[in-house]
């Protein structure tokens, strides 16, 4: 028994330090994506959210998102970690398939996650304060409050809402805020200009790929700990699911975005990948091999047309993030109820409500924060700070100092 | 004594390298630089057309003795030659003095 336990754990803790990396991974991704200038700007970001991001998980997070008996939408189990002892050692019956210890740190790197996906869709206009008292009260507050709804044992557990490792938890409660947040945030100067769209290319395309195959590496510990032990049934089978479902939308997004735009666009590959990814990532252990390649495809193909509906609704996203986290999110959830072992009616009217009640928390609680921080400090650079970079007026450097680089 | 100054596309800059040199040119600078013109190029980013007159392009500057500048000139417009918009290109203009800092040889001699 104590054996399996160490096993399991064990298999636990290397997932934990898979997602840990997965924060690399969205770094490098946001920074090939957009322009040169603003390096500094979203490293720095990124770093804050996991950095702050675990000190705030620890000091309430994780106590709001598994408060143990609560009244189903919001309850506390007091600040910072105490971990259950029996005779004055850990108690190793807390789980069959981790320790206290394990929970919280596998848990916490999930945390930061979602504020990292607004991150990357604010990237090059928002102030950087404004931007940190977000992510304290987000990843703080209502990633916690919301995710208690369904993996604290809440309210939409009990209703049978099905989110295996966060389609919607971590990644729709990310991209709802990304949404919000670009909208309140307006386009950058020159995207959007006499009725024609601006492009900005990203500045590297191989620190895009490196983000997107550290981030899919990172999702075999994402979804392959959320099967919350070391089950040899279940964590194989995910494995499975999720790469097929990266692997095919990959395909798809490049395929499909090759007919509609003739040329062959790296960054759509890349988004598509992420695509499937996010989109099994609902129901990862209740799909089929056939089923999660037509889960991934559907994401690749939604990724295409999602990135164009932003730009059509004059949303200006550098990254992708909203049609990545928040479609493919929502794809994914509703696809548990049409898809795999669980689907039926009464689940698609579930993983619809469920995807409803997140975005009423979602929306509220970003629209609040962003738009406070509107009226008050401003969440916008000025005019000569985004054209100037964000990396020489926010921070004073450059990124790539001797290196004599093309600027612009 | 001249400098000409030569603007050609990067795919023909090796041809183009190798032809001044074995014609005797033995030193001279390049460098890649951006530029407007007439040209434009079409490019598709995340599903949005766009086209740009910021062309790339490789920059030569070469010195010469004055009997040299125009087979020069002609080397060049022989090998960086496509037929098509954008081949580039040549400016000559005279140089007043030159020197070799190493011995510091003056005029045509610092150019051998």
């Amino acid at each position: 028994m104590e054996g399996l336990l160490t096993v399991n754990n064990v298999w636990m803790m290397i997932c934990t330090g898979l997602v840990f990396f997965m924060h690399l991974g969205f770094a490098f991704l946001e920074i090939g994506l957009t322009r040169q200038k603003n390096t500094i700007n979203i490293l720095f970001k990124n770093i804050f959210i996991i950095t702050m991001g675990l000190l705030l998980y620890c000091l309430l997070g994780f106590n709001l998102m598994y408060p143990g008996e609560f009244n189903g939408f919001i309850g506390f189990a007091g600040f910072g970690l105490s971990s259950p002892l029996v005779d004055g050692s850990l108690d190793l019956a807390y789980s069959e398939g981790y320790t206290y210890w394990t929970d919280f740190l596998f848990q916490g790197m999930f945390a930061a996650t979602a504020a990292t996906i607004v991150s990357g869709a604010v990237a090059e206009r928002m102030k950087l304060s404004a931007f940190m008292i977000f992510v304290i009260i987000y990843v703080g507050l209502v990633y916690p409050i919301a995710g208690s709804w369904k993996w604290g044992g809440g309210f939409l557990d009990e209703m049978g809402f099905y989110d295996f490792a966060g389609s919607t938890l971590v990644h729709s409660v990310g991209g709802w805020a990304a949404l919000v947040a670009i909208w309140l945030l307006g386009a950058r100067i020159g995207k959007f200009k006499d009725g024609k769209i601006g492009v900005f290319p990203g500045h590297s395309m191989p620190f895009a790929t490196a983000g997107v195959l550290i981030l899919w590496l990172g999702w075999f510990g994402f979804n392959g700990g959320s099967v919350l032990s070391a089950d040899p049934e279940l964590t194989s089978l995910t494995l499975v699911t999720t790469c097929l479902a990266a692997a095919a939308g990959g395909v798809a997004s490049f395929i499909f975005s090759t007919m509609m735009y003739k040329n062959y666009d790296i960054t759509m590959f890349l988004n598509g990948i992420l695509g499937g990814l996010v989109g099994i990532t609902a129901g990862a252990d209740q799909m089929s091999p056939t089923d999660a390649v037509l889960i991934g495809a559907i994401a690749g193909v939604i990724i295409v047309l999602g990135v164009a509906l932003i730009d059509k609704l004059r949303l200006d996203d550098p990254v992708g993030a909203v049609a990545v986290h928040l479609i493919c999110g929502i794809w994914g959830t509703l696809a548990v109820g049409i898809f795999g072992n669980l689907a039926s009616f009464d689940q698609f009217i579930t993983q619809l409500i469920g995807v409803g009640c997140y975005a009423a928390i979602c929306i509220v609680g970003a629209f609040l924060i962003f738009y406070i921080l509107k009226v008050t400090i401003g969440i916008r650079v000025s005019k000569v700070e985004e054209t100037e970079g964000l990396d020489q007026h926010e921070h004073g450097m450059d990124a790539y100092a001797d290196f004599g680089l093309r600027q612009h | 004594m001249k400098k000409i100054e030569a603007i050609i596309r990067k795919s023909k800059f090796d041809e183009t390298k190798v032809a001044l040199h074995d014609m005797g040119v033995t030193f001279f600078s390049y460098w890649d630089v951006t530029g407007v013109g007439n040209e434009k190029e079409g490019h598709v980013y995340r599903g949005v057309s766009y086209s740009t007159a910021d062309i790339q392009r490789r920059y030569l500057s070469i010195v010469v003795k004055d009997s040299f500048a125009q087979k020069t000139v002609d080397v060049i417009c022989k090998t960086a030659h496509t037929g098509n918009v954008g081949d580039g290109k040549i400016f000559v203009s005279p140089i007043d003095e030159a020197y070799r800092i190493r011995t510091k040889e003056k005029g045509e001699d610092s150019l051998k």
